[in-house]
This record gives C-alpha cells, sequence and structure tokens, in this order.
C-alpha cells in the first residue's frame, strides 16, 4: 500500500466518522472569526438557541473594515462609515456575549486574521483551522488543514466543532533549486498560478514542496500558501521541520514544558511519506523563476517583469482571446506593451499575503534612501498586526517608510479589498502585495497589479514596473 | 433551508469564464450584518451605471443596458447558465444569497470554485456541472431563442431542455437529500453529538495542547 501524503495524515486525524454516503464529520481545532463573515452566523446560532460547542477553539479580531488611519486610536466609536461601524460593534457584542477571546480594534495584538492567529501561535502544525475568509489556506504553511468556509458553514463550526466534509484530491506542487537574490515566495506563487491556472488546483489539496520551499522562511511559506486559493485549491501545505517548530515555539498560544516535547514528537510526522500517491503533480524550476507582475484581472494573468502584455490576436481559443480582450480594455492596457511601461498611480503594501516584518523589510530594503516617484499619488504600508507594526519602528522600517515618502498605517486588510476609506479611484494603477486582482476588487474602477513587497517598493521608488534586481544590484 | 425538487425556469446565459464573487457581490454590500437584502446589489458593478452603496434605493439608479440581466427577454430568469470556474475568489456567502434573493434556483456551469459550490447547497440555490459541449449547446440554444426555459428535477438528476432532450448531473447524495428535503445540517450533525463528545475525548488524551490553551 502506497503511504500517506500530509494532507492524508490530516484527514485521518480529524476524521470524527464517515457517514454513509461517503461524506464526514471532520473535528475542528481553531476557528477564528472576524467581522464580515460572522455575525449572520451568531445570528443564527441564537436564533435556534444554541451555544458554541468549544468556546476555547475560537479566537477572533476586526480586521477587514477597520480603518488604517492614526485616528481610530479614539475607538469604534470614531469609525466614520455607519455601517462598519456596526459591524465592528456587532463582532465585539458577540463575543463578549459567547466568552471568544477578542482582540479588538486598538488592541496591539489586533490585525489581520491570517496574520495575527500564527504570530500568537494559536495556529498549529497538525491542526485543523477555519475561518470565514477564503485565504484561510494560509495556516497551511505549519502542516495544518486549513481552509476558507462560507458563514453557514462558520455557523456548523461554531455549534458542532465540525463540518461536513469530503477528503480532496492529492496535489504537489514541486520547486526545486535555488531563488535568485530578489525573487520571493510571491514571484514562486503567482508563476505557479500563471502556470496551471485559476482553477488549476480545484478539488484538490495542495502541497508545496521541493529544495526552493523548504529553503524558504515561514512567513515565505505562508505567503506561498495564502494564494492557493487563488490556483482554485481551498487547502494549501507544506511539510512540518525544524523552521516550523522553531516558529512556533514559545508563541503565547504555543504548547509549554511537557505538552512541548509531546507536541513535536507529533508534529515531526507530518510530512507526506516518500512513496505517497498524488494525484496531479506539477514541476517547477527555481531558476526560471523571475519577479512576477500581473497585467489582467484574474491572478493567471500574470508574467515576467521583462515581458510582453499579451495580445488577444495570438490566442487561438475565442473564450481565451475574449477574456485577454475584456482584461486589457479594463486595465488600459495595449496588446504587446512592455509590463516595464506601465505606469503606477498607486501603491499598497499589505494584505494577508504581504504584511509580515519580513515583506516589510523587504520593501524597506528597497525604498531605503530613495524617495516615492513623483508621478505616484500615494504608497501606503499598512502592517499585518499590531505586533507587526511594533516589531517594525522597534527595527525603525517605519522611518524609512516615511523619509521615502511612503505612509505608515494602523494593521487591517485596508486596501486589499477597500471595504474601509483606503481605495482606488477609478481607473488608477496600482502596484498591490494582495492576493487579488479582480475587477473593482481596491475600488471601483481600479486597476491592480500583483507584485511582491520589493517589487511594489521598486514600482513606487521608480513610478513604473521595474526588475528589482537592477534597484537591488545598484545599490543606493 | 428552502428545499429544492424541480424548477422550471427561464434561463439567463452570462457569457464569461472565471466570475468572481467580487463580481457577484461586490464588497462594499458586504458590511451588512443580515443576511437578506443583497438581491438588488447582484453583479452591481456590471448591472449599473454608478457605483453601488449599501442602502441606496436601487430603483432609481442608472442601469447599465449592454448588461445582460438588464436585457428585457430575459426579467424574470431564474436558471443562471454560466461558464467555468463560476463563483471563484472569496468565500462570501453573499454571493448565493444574492443570487438566491434575485430569483435565481439554480446555476449551470462547466464547472465551480470549491467554496462557492459548497456555499450554493447551504441556501437551497443548485449549483448542476454539465459537461463543457452540453453548456456550450444550452449557451448557443438560449441565445438562439427568446423565452428558453430549462426543467430541472434534483430527484432525477436531469435538465431537461425544451426540445425534450435530457442531461443528466451528478450529485453528492448527502447534499443532494439535504436540498430534497430541506434539512438543517447543523441539527442533521448534532444528531452525532455522541460521536463528537467520543472522539474530542480521544484525542484530548492524544492531543491535551488543544484544548484550553486560549483564553
Ligand atoms: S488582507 Fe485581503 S485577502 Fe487577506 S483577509 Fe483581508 S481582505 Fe481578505
Amino acid at each position: 500500500m502506497a503511504g500517506k501524503t500530509l494532507y492524508d495524515k490530516l484527514w485521518d486525524m480529524h476524521e470524527v466518522k464517515r457517514r454513509d454516503d461517503g461524506s464526514s464529520l471532520i473535528y475542528i481545532d481553531r476557528h477564528i472569526l472576524h467581522e464580515v463573515t460572522s455575525p449572520q452566523a451568531f445570528e443564527g446560532l441564537r436564533l435556534a438557541s444554541r451555544k458554541p460547542w468549544r468556546i476555547d477553539a475560537n479566537i477572533a479580531t476586526p480586521d477587514h473594515n477597520v480603518p488604517t488611519s492614526p485616528d481610530r486610536k479614539d475607538g469604534v466609536e470614531a469609525i466614520a462609515d455607519a455601517v462598519s461601524r456596526l459591524q465592528v460593534q456587532t463582532l465585539d457584542e458577540n463575543c463578549d456575549h459567547f466568552g471568544i477571546l477578542e482582540f479588538k480594534m486598538n488592541d496591539e495584538r489586533q490585525g489581520i486574521v491570517h496574520v495575527i492567529s500564527p504570530e500568537q501561535g494559536a495556529t498549529l502544525p497538525g491542526m485543523t483551522v477555519v475561518c470565514g475568509d477564503s485565504h484561510t489556506s494560509t495556516h497551511g504553511a505549519f502542516g495544518a488543514l486549513a481552509h476558507g468556509i462560507g458563514t453557514s458553514e462558520v455557523e456548523h463550526v461554531l455549534a458542532t466543532q465540525c463540518l461536513v466534509a469530503k477528503k480532496m484530491k492529492n496535489m504537489q506542487v514541486c520547486v526545486e533549486g535555488h531563488l535568485s537574490t530578489g525573487v520571493t515566495a510571491k514571484d514562486v506563487v503567482l508563476a505557479i498560478i500563471g502556470r496551471i491556472g485559476t482553477a488549476g488546483g480545484t478539488g484538490h489539496a495542495l502541497e508545496f514542496a521541493g529544495s526552493a520551499i523548504r529553503d524558504m522562511s515561514m512567513e515565505g511559506r505562508m505567503t506561498l500558501c495564502n494564494m492557493a486559493i487563488e490556483a482554485g485549491a481551498r487547502v494549501g501545505m507544506v511539510a512540518v521541520d525544524e523552521k516550523t517548530i522553531a516558529y512556533v515555539e514559545g508563541r503565547p498560544f504555543a504548547p509549554k514544558s511537557e505538552h512541548w516535547q509531546r507536541a513535536v514528537a507529533q508534529w515531526q510526522t507530518l510530512v507526506s511519506d516518500p512513496d505517497a500517491h498524488f494525484d496531479k503533480v506539477i514541476e517547477l524550476k527555481a531558476e526560471d523563476i523571475r519577479p512576477q507582475v500581473s497585467w489582467g484581472t484574474s491572478p493567471e494573468m500574470v508574467l515576467a517583469v521583462d515581458e510582453r502584455v499579451p495580445d488577444p490576436s495570438a490566442e487561438a481559443d475565442p473564450v481565451k482571446r475574449d477574456s485577454i480582450q475584456r482584461a486589457l480594455k479594463y486595465m488600459g492596457l495595449a496588446a504587446n506593451q512592455p509590463i516595464t511601461e506601465i505606469r503606477l498611480d498607486r501603491v499598497f503594501i499589505g494584505s494577508c499575503t504581504n504584511s509580515r516584518i519580513e515583506d516589510l523589510r523587504a520593501a524597506a530594503e528597497v525604498a531605503k534612501g530613495r524617495k516615492v516617484a513623483q508621478t505616484v499619488k500615494q504608497a501606503l504600508v499598512v502592517p499585518g498586526s499590531g505586533l507587526v507594526k511594533a516589531q517594525a519602528e522597534a527595527e525603525g522600517l517605519d522611518k524609512i517608510f516615511t523619509e521615502a515618502g511612503f505612509e505608515w498605517r494602523e494593521p487591517g486588510c485596508s486596501m486589499c479589498l477597500a471595504m474601509n476609506a483606503d481605495k482606488l479611484g477609478s481607473g488608477e494603477h496600482c502596484a498591490s502585495t494582495s492576493n487579488r486582482n479582480f475587477e473593482g476588487r481596491q475600488g471601483a474602477g481600479g486597476r491592480t497589479h500583483l507584485v511582491s513587497p520589493a517589487m511594489a517598493a521598486a514600482a513606487a521608488v521608480t513610478g513604473h514596473f521595474v526588475d528589482v534586481r537592477e534597484l537591488l544590484s545598484q545599490g543606493v | 433551508m428552502k428545499a429544492f425538487t424541480q424548477h422550471d425556469g427561464l434561463v439567463l446565459p452570462l457569457d464569461r469564464a472565471n466570475v468572481d464573487t467580487d463580481q457577484i457581490i461586490p464588497k462594499q454590500f458586504l458590511k451588512s450584518i443580515k443576511r437578506t437584502g443583497f438581491g438588488p446589489n447582484l453583479f452591481d458593478e456590471w448591472r449599473y451605471l454608478d457605483i453601488g452603496q449599501p442602502g441606496q434605493d436601487c430603483s432609481k439608479r442608472p442601469l447599465n443596458q449592454d448588461f445582460i440581466l438588464n436585457a428585457p427577454r430575459y426579467q424574470g430568469a431564474s436558471v443562471l447558465l454560466a461558464r467555468e470556474n463560476f463563483g471563484c475568489g472569496s468565500s462570501r456567502e453573499h454571493a448565493p444569497w444574492a443570487l438566491d434573493e434575485y430569483g435565481f434556483r439554480a446555476v449551470i456551469a462547466p464547472s465551480f470554485a470549491d467554496i462557492f459550490f459548497n456555499n450554493s447547497f447551504k441556501n437551497g440555490l443548485l449549483p448542476i456541472v454539465l459537461a463543457e459541449a452540453q453548456v456550450d449547446e444550452l449557451f448557443k440554444q438560449c441565445q438562439a431563442q427568446e423565452g428558453y426555459h430549462l426543467a430541472v428535477d434534483l430527484a432525477a438528476q436531469t435538465v431537461t431542455r425544451p426540445d425534450g432532450q435530457q442531461y443528466a448531473f451528478d450529485i453528492d447524495a448527502f447534499r443532494k437529500h439535504c436540498l430534497l428535503n430541506g434539512l438543517d445540517d447543523i441539527g442533521l450533525t448534532l444528531q452525532d453529538a455522541d460521536s463528537i463528545k467520543t472522539f474530542e475525548e480521544r484525542y484530548r488524551q492524544s492531543s491535551p495542547w488543544l484544548f484550553g490553551a486560549i483564553r
């Protein structure tokens, strides 16, 4: 019999019961809540007079529509948008009412759900982690089984500590070799999506493997898994190794003393067996990956920075030709235009993909001693959590950014989805470290180009896209 | 949950691949703390010429006459015909809520994004996967013929064209059962509460660090 994949192992550890129809009840260890997808679930719970099954499995924070401006220090009452304010207040009330731990808006531990949970050690290897947010795949970087759920499932998990699920297929994406300097996890995952498409992983649990992945930091692995969903895979994962364990050790909710040893012993088994079977395997060479820039309205519409925007007339498939045409029109780009000629109006460094300390360090390295180009109206840096912000300030990164002309903000989702006041104007181009370049994602009519933090900083200081490796080799 | 047994309805052909949930219901409407009220904002950015805000009276907004949802011949449509990877992107359940409230009962496409697919079932909205060639054929017929209807029979797992030709579709037995009977998932799972407790006890022994750490 073939060995087991990491996903098989995680599934087996959590299968409460297999039902006659082939679906299973899967036990959920960690449930993360935020203000947008939870109110209707709490309401459902109340209407049915149900209680949460296990309070200590839940952790909450508001992130999607909290303001990132300094005036939010005045508290929830100061949120200008009444609808946003009510949503944040509703989360506070629900958590208070049911006794769920919440990092409220001005708590230093507040931040984007997918940043704070690993940061607190609330995400651990071997866990099942769910949240009413598709980028929950991020937590798979710890060798956890983590995926996004809808609001009905949020209610289901609150009430039963379980989800009804069917086992997915196994897929492996293997990246071997060494990444060149200036090429990051973000470039790797964009290159993968460019290769397999936004539906390439649908129905599969995706494990990232290979030497380039093992060489990545935990932060890089989180960036990678974060965007598994953009390749259609609800679940992205990386096997546990020493880096995983070292990252977790000593975090507030990580196991202590005698539990720690037992936990580590269990976590070390969380790797795919050498003879495990994958239904689909994709291989990439690290050396081939160059800094990536998305040009269109879907994350699969992505190219290396030295390439040219596609020409629809060269596409034989009519559905694809039509979508290229539509994307070019929306993005205001001409066929065959070099990526490096795309000029930026705004730059956004942040989001659950790229707002951790390493991301900020990479951007600061490029920004240091340079100035945001005159033609760029706004360059925002939004740390992923209050603790990331504090760490960056301790390292002086905030000074580097503000001296270069970037704005330094309070933590939250911000311009990733523009539910708060941070958004693009219609027709504006933005170099963004977020994960979705859908039409209108960053503001109605806004044009998003997905890039790594270093590439975003490089675009900010030159006003157009540029291969960040050129700036890094120049020094200042 | 609303049951789904049979439905015969006017078809709206939405001829775009990779329609994402940001398109189905833009984020500004996600600020609501209710489950209802999303229908008038379904496909908001394509449907109206102005930028929609929560709480507006949508009947007064300028319509984008080029968007198919606004075409007179498709008014009252309740079966959505779509292209591959429908519902990709964010996990927002507001997407099926909006489709449902607008009046759609079923969506037919060659493929769906996983989370959207899942969410639809929880709201009595039936997502039907047909082969690409079949979907192509339906698009052709629907575009050619005004008032084009399709009849969906969940028990029989068939989609029937006006000319009588039938396509069979697959559906997971549990989902079918829940949808046919309008069953509440949580109630069903709680019937297994003893299994969950037994599992939890055993699990607490093997992985004690997962319990009680938070709070
Ligand atoms: S940062 Fe963006 S993608 Fe991440 S959770 Fe927030 S809105 Fe979603």
